[in-house]
């Protein structure tokens, strides 16, 4: 029984920051429309600042200093927030949700470098509370005080909150941009000013979030990924822009953690993905948010009509496959395993790019699908001694089994939500990974995974993946323009006249999603005999979005983006990786500048300038 | 007589506590155009909803053919023979003219699932020959995103017919067209509509078009139908011009009925 209360407790403490985070993110969503995928980086800049600050403080001003840096670095962080939206984000409110959600994660891996280069990168272990450093025995068990310092944080904010947007002027002015931007803007209300204010106060409180965890965790670089996921969690279930609803999933999915680590300590996220998939079914708008009107209209232009390439195309690719097949006579073996990893992500892009170009579904946790196929070849070779094109077999099945379970959920939901879902499912992918060691090794991975002894070598390894990815980007190709990717771009284009022709548009959305996981799954395996191991880090978040990245540089509606997008980042980073340690503020200026400045991405922009030319020709 | 292919039974409605309709019934025979008027909030959309299975009312019910389709899903009545437009057109933008048909034509063989052939190699023919029927053959190969407003309504017809439709169902076919356009478009519709004995049902602001093109008007007012029959009938109905015009005119003459005034509803 006490055991139940102490982890109640703990649950009720931790929910707190979890809070603070989760209403920081839905306060900015609801005025901007922007979901802040840089807000998991402020939390971890509030607890690195709140380190800092704390440590010259407290020699000074003693116990005072402590509770003095707490408040003074989420200052800091709500004024780096404000810097952020003059910045970036102000050039992205019109833009695709997409881009926003792309540069706002530059922006991550941007703060990522930063805090490495300040703080380094051992986890930093922050004082004690002074004043509640000790614990209290309730029910015969200890309960750290600081805890209770949480718990009552947490409804204390919610209380401010609502002080603060129902009592006040400013507080009416952004309930009033949250439910009409237009209009408050023709009442004249300082649009630019309001936004930068709105930010300020989710970076605040994200800030704050952070800065309260000093007493209880240490601060680390992977924190900002941790939070985020669990805050876009806790914002679909409680529904977004609902700061009560985000009161209420943060209590849910804090307690979940807490009484999940009782109950199957080994994948105790597993309840969270059970709890979250039961709310979205009965309530798809989340816990206590409001059902989106329609689609958002932020999709300015109409999308170009797709045409395959006809018979010049097909020679150019089977002219280019010949020229990749000869490869292996120039270059040697890392030179190959470089073009072999190029070949593998190229297709795991390709797979994304057919749901997202022609599904119109963004996905943010496509590299879920992609671990899975790498994990099931690994544990089928290693474990259970299957050879490797048995292993090939059963990659491409684990990711559309995967793809098919999730995809379920996913598109029930659209746009931004959809979004977020993926990504959360792709955490909790990671994170059975990650804890379930008997399996999957856990962090120490998979080793030994290695090719059958015909295709063992460099050349013969990479002329296999030539030909597997050759072959399933062709197929890829065909489905596009088959019946079958037309029904899914239909429903894309306009759901309201595909039902009224008889497509069943969440079905056939259902069944694209499975397809590319399947091809994802296969891309996996490969990647898996590539690299001879598999760790959790092939799902983790940043694997998802380099996904993202090269669809993005290639651009989203260029059937070849993919291909180029994949060369052109994998390329650059292999090489970045080898001469800076600081290669990931490089990549988040390069994915900030491309959301901000190339939407359409390289191939798409060069396609859109030739067009242009010959149109002013003719 | 012959069965009517439409025929809606006492349909309510309740939103809320407001009854949108109350006791409405009708019905629309093969190759007959039936105009669904009535002032803003009178509950001609939620009736066109409610037929088209966007809306599952509170009592009554709809039958095609005599079978029931209350509240069935859009893409399943349309399987059963109903085709639609809407009021601010909607097409697949993506695609060019022909696609949008094969689309349509695609869904009705079931083949939307079929990962090998070319989509557009398929029902060419028949996709051209039913983009003749609405005279825009020659606009088969533009992309639908960029065709004028007006052109996109004729598609939409034309992508509705693919499923030789029995009924079809357009929300204010008219709106946002041009005068002269929008004589065209109806004209068009009534010919392929008495020519292929389809039903069609499609609610209306402008009065020239429905007295113009509608073999029966049917006459809605705060959730009750308050008058239905030829057009000349319902034209002349006294609680018809008392709706539309107010108690005070109706001594006005025939002239002024005729006048902008009712154009204008």
């Amino acid at each position: 029984m006490s055991l139940v209360v102490v982890q109640f407790l703990t649950g009720l403490a931790s929910a707190s920051s979890l809070f603070l985070v989760a209403c920081g993110l839905s306060i900015i969503f609801g005025v901007t429309r922007i979901v802040n995928f840089a807000h998991g980086s402020l939390y971890m800049l509030g607890i690195y600042v709140a380190y800092s600050t704390a440590e010259r403080l407290m020699p000074l001003l003693g116990g005072a200093g402590f509770w003095l840096a707490l408040p003074a670095a989420a200052l800091l962080v709500g004024l780096i927030g404000a810097a952020m939206e003059v910045t970036v984000l102000r050039r992205l409110y019109r833009s695709h949700e997409l881009f926003q959600l792309l540069a706002t994660f530059g922006v991550v891996l941007i703060v990522d470098d930063i805090a490495l280069a300040i703080w380094g990168p051992a986890d930093l272990l922050g004082p004690r509370a002074p004043g509640f450093d000790g614990s209290i025995a309730i029910l015969g068990s200890k309960i750290p005080e600081y805890d209770l310092v949480l718990i009552v944080l947490g409804p204390l904010v919610l209380g401010l909150l609502w002080l603060l947007f129902r009592r006040t002027r400013w507080g009416t002015l952004v309930r009033a941009a949250t439910q009409d931007r237009e209009m408050a803007g023709a009442l004249g209300v300082d649009q630019k000013k309001l936004f930068t204010a709105v930010v300020f106060l989710g970076a605040f409180l994200a800030g704050l979030g952070g800065a309260m965890q000093l007493p209880r965790e240490a601060a680390n670089l992977g924190m900002d990924l941790n939070i985020i996921a669990e805050a876009f969690v806790v914002t679909v279930v409680g529904g977004m822009g609902s700061i009560g609803g985000a009161f209420l999933a943060a209590l849910l999915v804090a307690e979940l953690n807490a009484f999940g680590i009782l109950v199957f300590p080994e994948i105790s996220i597993v309840l969270l993905f059970l709890v979250m998939a039961v709310v979205l079914v009965l309530r798809p708008q989340g816990l206590l948010g409001k059902a989106e009107q329609a689609q958002h209209a932020t999709h300015g232009e109409a999308e170009p009509t797709l045409a395959p390439g006809g018979r010049a195309m097909t020679a150019a690719g089977l002219l280019l496959v010949a020229a990749l097949a000869a490869l292996p006579t120039l270059a040697g073996g890392y030179l190959l395993g470089v073009a072999s990893e190029i070949l593998i992500l190229a297709l795991f892009a390709a797979s994304l790019q057919f749901i997202m170009g022609v599904g119109g579904m963004i996905s943010f946790g496509h590299a879920a699908y992609l671990g899975l196929g790498a994990y099931a070849a690994a544990i089928l070779t290693r474990e259970l001694g299957a050879p490797m094109e048995g292993a090939l077999l059963a990659a491409p099945l684990a990711g559309g089994l995967g793809a098919l379970a999730f995809g379920w959920f996913c598109v029930r939901l659209s746009g931004v939500y959809l979004a977020m879902l993926t990504l959360a499912f792709a955490q909790i992918a990671w994170s059975v990974a990650f804890q379930w060691t008997e399996v999957t090794g856990g962090d120490n991975g998979i080793l030994g995974v290695w090719p059958s002894h015909w295709a063992d070598s460099a050349a013969r390894f990479y002329w296999l993946t030539l030909a597997l990815v050759a072959a399933a980007v062709a197929l890829l190709r065909r489905a596009v323009f088959a019946p079958f990717g037309y029904a899914l771009r239909a429903g894309r284009d306009s759901p309201r006249r595909a039902q009224a022709v008889g497509i069943a548009v969440r079905r056939q959305q259902w069944l694209g999603f499975t397809l590319a996981g399947v091809f994802a799954g296969l891309a996996g395996g490969l990647y898996a005999f590539l690299k001879g191991s598999v760790f959790p880090d092939v799902m983790a978040i940043p694997m998802s979005v380099d996904g993202l990245v090269m669809v993005l540089l290639g651009g989203v509606q260029t059937l070849a983006g993919p291909l180029v997008g994949a060369a052109v980042y994998d390329g650059l980073k292999a090489e970045l990786v080898t001469r800076t340690e600081f290669w990931r503020i490089i990549v988040g200026c390069v994915i900030v500048l491309l959301c901000v400045a190339f939407p359409r991405g390289l191939v798409g922009n060069l396609k859109a300038l030739w067009q242009s030319r010959r149109g002013v020709e003719g | 007589m012959t069965s009517p292919v439409l025929e809606v039974s006492r349909i309510r409605k309740v939103f809320g506590g407001v009854v949108a309709l109350e006791e409405v019934s009708f019905a629309v025979a093969a190759g007959e155009m039936v105009a669904l008027i009535g002032p803003n909030g009178a509950g001609k959309s939620t009736c066109f909803n409610v037929v088209n299975g966007q809306l599952r009312p509170d009592e009554g019910h709809v039958a095609l053919h005599g079978r029931a389709i209350t509240g069935l899903p859009a893409r399943k009545i349309w399987r059963l023979g109903v085709g639609r437009t809407f009021q601010v057109a909607a097409t697949f933008a993506s695609m060019t003219v022909m696609e949008n048909v094969q689309m349509a034509l695609l869904s009705r063989r079931r083949r939307l699932l079929s990962l090998w052939p070319r989509a557009t190699r398929l029902y060419r023919g028949e996709a051209l020959e039913l983009l003749e029927r609405v005279g825009a053959a020659d606009l088969a190969d533009r992309p639908c995103g960029q065709l004028a407003y007006g052109d996109v309504k004729r598609i939409e017809l034309a992508i509705a017919l693919a499923n030789e439709p029995a009924l079809l169902l357009m929300d204010e076919p008219t709106a946002g067209m041009a005068p002269g356009e929008r004589a065209e478009l109806m004209a068009l519709t009534a010919a392929i509509a008495r020519e292929g004995r389809i039903a069609v049902l499609f609610t209306e602001h402008d009065m020239d078009v429905v007295f113009g093109h509608a073999d029966r008007v049917l006459v809605l007012d705060r959730g009750h139908l308050i008058a239905a029959g030829e057009a000349d009938t319902v034209r002349n109905d006294p609680r018809v011009r008392e709706v539309y015009l107010g108690p005070e005119t109706l001594a006005a003459d025939e002239a002024e009925a005729d006048a902008p005034g009712w154009a204008a509803c």
